[in-house]
Parts: C-alpha cells; structure tokens; sequence
C-alpha cells in the first residue's frame, strides 16, 4: 500500500488549513500545521523512496478478451485514469489507479482528512463516511467503484463554526476522548438516526457494531445520539 | 496490494470473458470488504477485478412460482430488509443481523457472504490455505487451534467455513447459481462447499472462470419453519465461534422432518443429518432440543485447544430449533 498511501502532491494544489491557518495568522507565525509540516519533511525522502518501492512491483499483464463486447466493458488501469467523484456535493475528476481507496483519494487528494486511516480492513469504522446516505467503510471502497454515487464526508455535514446536530451532541455528552475514531463515529451515529426514526439504546448498540472506540466512550457516545434524535426530531434528518 | 485493471461490465457474459483461468489472472469484485484485505495482506494477489455490481440481472430478488431467487450483486442490507425473506426465512436476516456492522451490511453482496475466504489466522497470514510446514505438518493442528474445525478435520484442512449464509442454505435445501464459459449451472448449496484435500485445493466448488449469480432455495422449502443462532465472541463485529441453522417441516406440534446445519464448526458448513433424523415425529421442546444437540455434536474431533467448540455447537443447535418454533425467548439458558 506504501506505494501511494501518502502520495505527494504539487504545493500550488494544497488548500488553506482551516483552524489551525487561523490561529497562525493571528500570531502572524508562519503557517506551521502538522499535516503541512509532516507533508514537508516528508516529499524529498519519499521521492527517493518511491522508485524502489514500484520498481519490484511490476505488473504483468493479463490478456485482454479480444471480443468487441469485452471491448466495452472496458478494461482500466493498471495505471492511473480519471476518476469522477462527487463529494460533499462537488464533483472533482482525479487521475487515480483503480487500486486507489476512496479514504487515500479524499485524505491524499483532496485534503479532506476527516476520515481517519486505522485498521485498513473494514472492522475498526474510523473511516466511516457515507455513499447515498448510507455508512461504509471508505478504506475499503475503491474509489473508481464510487463513481456516480452521493458522497458525504464529515466535513460535508457541519465544520468547526457550524457543528452538525450529532457532532454537538457528541461535543455536550464528552463522547469522545483521544478523539481518532470520533468522526467514523459520528458518520455512522448520522447515517442510523437519518435510517431510524424512533432509535433506542439496543438498535444503537447494534447499528454501531461497525465501529470501535479504543478510549471506551461508548456510554457518551450513545447519550449522544439519543440527545442529537430528540434535538432533530422536528427538523427531520440529522444531516 | 500490487496494482491492477478493473472493469465493470453490464452483463454476466462479459465478466465471464474478463475472467482468467487462474485464480490469480482476476478476482470477482463485489462489495470487496474480503477480497480487498486480502489483496492488501498479500494474502492474494489478481491482475483483475471484475466488479459485478452494474450487472442489473444480479440485483433482484426475486419470487419464482414460490421459490426464493437472491441475486449476487444483492447487499446483505437489502436482503435483510426484504420483507418477504423475513417473513418465509427469517433464518436470513437473523444470520445477516449476526455481522453486527452496519457499513459491512451495506457495502457486502450476497455472493460475497458465501465466497468470503476463510477466516483462519494461518491462512490470513499468509500460511496457505492448509498451513503445513516445510514437512507437510499442520501449523494449526501442532499451534493455536482455538478457533478451528472440530469436524471434517481428519485431512490437512482444519479451517472453518467463514459463512452464517452457507448454513442456513443447507437447513433450506438451497442452491448456489454458478456461470462459466460453459454457460449456467446450479449445484445443491451442501454440494457447492467443500473440504480440499491437497495443496491448490480450494473451499468452494468453483473455477477460476465462473461466477456465482445468485442463489436459490426452493418453494417446498417455504413453509418450513426456520431458525438460527450464533455463539458469539462478542457482540461487536466478528465472525461466530459456532452456529446452527434449522428447518423444520412441521404437522401441527409435530416435527415431520427436519435440517440442521452448524456453522463454523469444520471446513465446510456441517449437516447434521442423525440429529435431524432423531427429530422426526417429535416436538419441539427444551429436552428434545437439547437432545438434538448432543446427537449434532457426536463424533465431534476437537483439536488440543478448542474442545470448548463442542458445548457452543451443541447448545446452537439446541437454540436454533427453539427460536424456529418460537421459543428461544421463553427458553432457560444453555
């Protein structure tokens, strides 16, 4: 996975950094984000590396079906091709290998780096983000598979001046601690209050059985979406 | 995770000629929450992945003159939320339910449930499939064997069949729809998994070339009264350590036949067919329940350090069949 996981990309393509941008300015300190800086340090031994990396991993390829109605069903990659997604509502075309996860497109692409990177496997939920409303495991999505679907990330359901309803609630009832898995988890507590109109502590209990909390805040986190069901009832959905 | 060319075609016929003839050439790609682990472990690798999920033909679920057709391409999600499935088998959604994850409900196909590679650690390490040693020894059979077969595992397989479907497609006499070159074919689902005897063997009864496009479960299979239960490790997601799917044919109180399949006790799902037999022209109640399920567990072989495996197979059958006719909840525990 090394091999595009943490892909440099051109400074000129890097978008301001939201909080912590700020904070630098009102300092008038140079603009010195952990990402950006990791992202820094990072590019010139990376660029060494890569070669090596992809150098022992070529791939042969497989023939082709020769058949004009194999033609059509068109073969792609292994290299790098446009990938359209739309995303909190916009759509972005990329050049990305098939093999590309929707979690690496939106973290190393497009710098939304809500969605965090844990297990890798489909089990632990801190990449939760939703497909046509419904929660999935972004590390494991292709993201050439999510092409012509809705995509919603965390930051596409509030930002940091405008919480959503569930994030709020998870901000009033302490429901997170280390804070890594918070935003899989408030993608997926989303996704089942937007599903479940009438939630209850044993259907949360169970719809929150794709995610895992290291710090053990589940006793937050479930007073959390009860208080996000009652504050939206009116309202309708949660995001 | 090498790279690798991707297609998605819109008919079965298609992704048949994308195929190769070697596993490794291409790898049918639904929901992928297994296959691409696996990709990423460098436990498999593919040139290929044919995604099957614009094939429109693999979506439905359909009712055929009463018997039950599941396409493919289905979610598991929308599996447990057709209501007709829950009414005449509730065994599936009550299996579905049993994978506890929500995004693996919405993202997993009905082909994937059944195709999902076993769960073994060995093998998911990359041991191999039977994980023998440079002497032909089993690495499981001399190491941590806690989760391994108790039946079927007299040869060098001692994994167990990762798969709740695969049961319960035995207690209801289903079929598994395969597609190659050669064109359809269905074979009976208790034919379709099988235990490899050699290096190279693989857990299903499927080529390289060939897809599986649905399953079925036939209209006889519709009155009977069915049921399942999973012992789990725990109630977040992971796989059960032993399960029970049951179909009861019934004449009033009367059990006239009857299917038991456990789940997750040897490298296939495992008939319980003495068991079943024993059933015949009883009733359902906690003694002949849990009579059943000593009768399922006779001739269990538990490796050294998963003979615990025999009682949670036991008191699964014994449950399974209380929740088919309804009385799981009223039910004392074990």
């Amino acid at each position: 996975m090394s091999s595009h996981d943490d892909k440099p990309r051109p400074n000129g393509e890097e978008k301001p950094n939201r909080s912590h941008a700020k904070d630098a300015q009102d300092k008038n300190l140079p603009d010195l984000s952990r990402r950006r800086f990791i992202k820094g340090a990072g590019i010139a031994g990376m660029a060494a590396s890569a070669g090596a990396l992809l150098a022992d991993r070529v791939v042969e390829a497989l023939p082709r079906p020769q058949t004009g109605a194999a033609g059509a069903a068109g073969v792609l990659g292994p290299g790098e091709v446009p990938v359209t997604l739309r995303i909190n509502g916009k759509t972005q075309t990329l050049n990305l290998e098939p093999r590309v996860m929707l979690l690496d497109a939106l973290r190393n692409h497009l710098d939304l780096t809500g969605a965090k990177k844990v297990c890798d496997r489909a089990t632990c939920g801190a990449c939760t983000v939703h497909i046509d409303g419904r929660a999935v495991y972004s590390c494991t999505t292709l993201a050439i598979d999510a092409q012509g679907r809705e995509i919603t990330t965390i930051e596409g359901i509030g930002s940091a001046e405008h919480l959503s309803p569930m994030s709020q609630a998870f901000w009033n009832n302490d429901a997170q601690q280390c804070g890594f898995c918070t935003p899989g988890f408030v993608m997926a507590c989303t996704a089942y209050l937007n599903h479940e109109p009438h939630p209850t502590r044993e259907g949360l209990e169970k719809s929150l059985g794709g995610n895992i909390c290291r710090c053990g805040t589940y006793m937050g986190i479930k007073d959390a979406v009860l208080e996000a069901a009652n504050a939206t009832k009116s309202k309708g959905a949660v995001a | 995770m090498d790279a690798f060319e991707y297609a998605s075609p819109s008919t079965v016929k298609e992704a048949i000629a994308l195929l190769g003839s070697d596993w490794e050439d291409a790898s049918v790609f639904g929901g992928g929450t297994d296959l691409i682990s696996l990709l990423k472990d460098d436990v498999e690798e593919t040139k290929r992945l044919v995604n099957i999920k614009r094939i429109g033909a693999l979506h439905a679920i359909q009712n055929d003159h009463g018997s039950l057709r599941i396409g493919a391409a289905v979610t598991i999600e929308q599996l447990m939320s057709a209501s007709d499935v829950r009414r005449d088998f509730p065994s599936i959604p009550d299996a579905a339910e049993g994978i506890r994850s929500p995004q693996l409900h919405n993202m997993s196909t009905v082909g994937g449930w059944i195709c999902q590679r076993p769960r073994c650690w060995y093998y998911r390490n990359g041991f191999g499939l039977l994980a023998l040693d440079a002497s032909g020894k089993s690495l499981v059979e001399q190491g941590d064997n806690r989760y391994h077969a108790i039946f079927g595992n007299s040869g060098p397989a001692k994994f167990i069949s990762p798969s709740s479907l695969g049961p319960v497609l035995l207690a209801l006499d289903g079929r598994i729809h395969i597609e190659g070159p050669n064109g359809p074919r269905d074979i009976a689902a208790r034919e379709f998994f099988v235990t490899p005897q050699k290096q190279g063997d693989r857990e299903l009864a499927l080529a390289p070339n060939e897809i599986v496009t649905g399953v079925s479960i036939p209209a006889a299979s519709r009155g009977m009264r069915n049921g399942w239960y999973e012992v789990r490790p725990k109630e977040g997601l992971d796989w059960p350590l032993t399960s029970a799917a049951v179909a009861l044919k019934m004449n009033g109180a009367t059990v006239e036949s009857a299917r038991i399949a456990m789940g997750h006790v040897a490298p296939t799902p495992w008939p319980a067919d003495d068991a079943a037999k024993w059933l015949e022209g009883k009733t359902i109640n906690e003694d002949t329940a849990a009579k059943a399920g000593d009768a399922a567990v006779q001739g269990a072989t538990p490796l050294s350090r998963n003979a615990y495996k025999v009682q949670l197979a036991r008191v699964a059958v014994k449950r399974a069949l209380l929740a088919a006719v309804g009385q799981l909840a009223t039910a004392a525990s074990a």
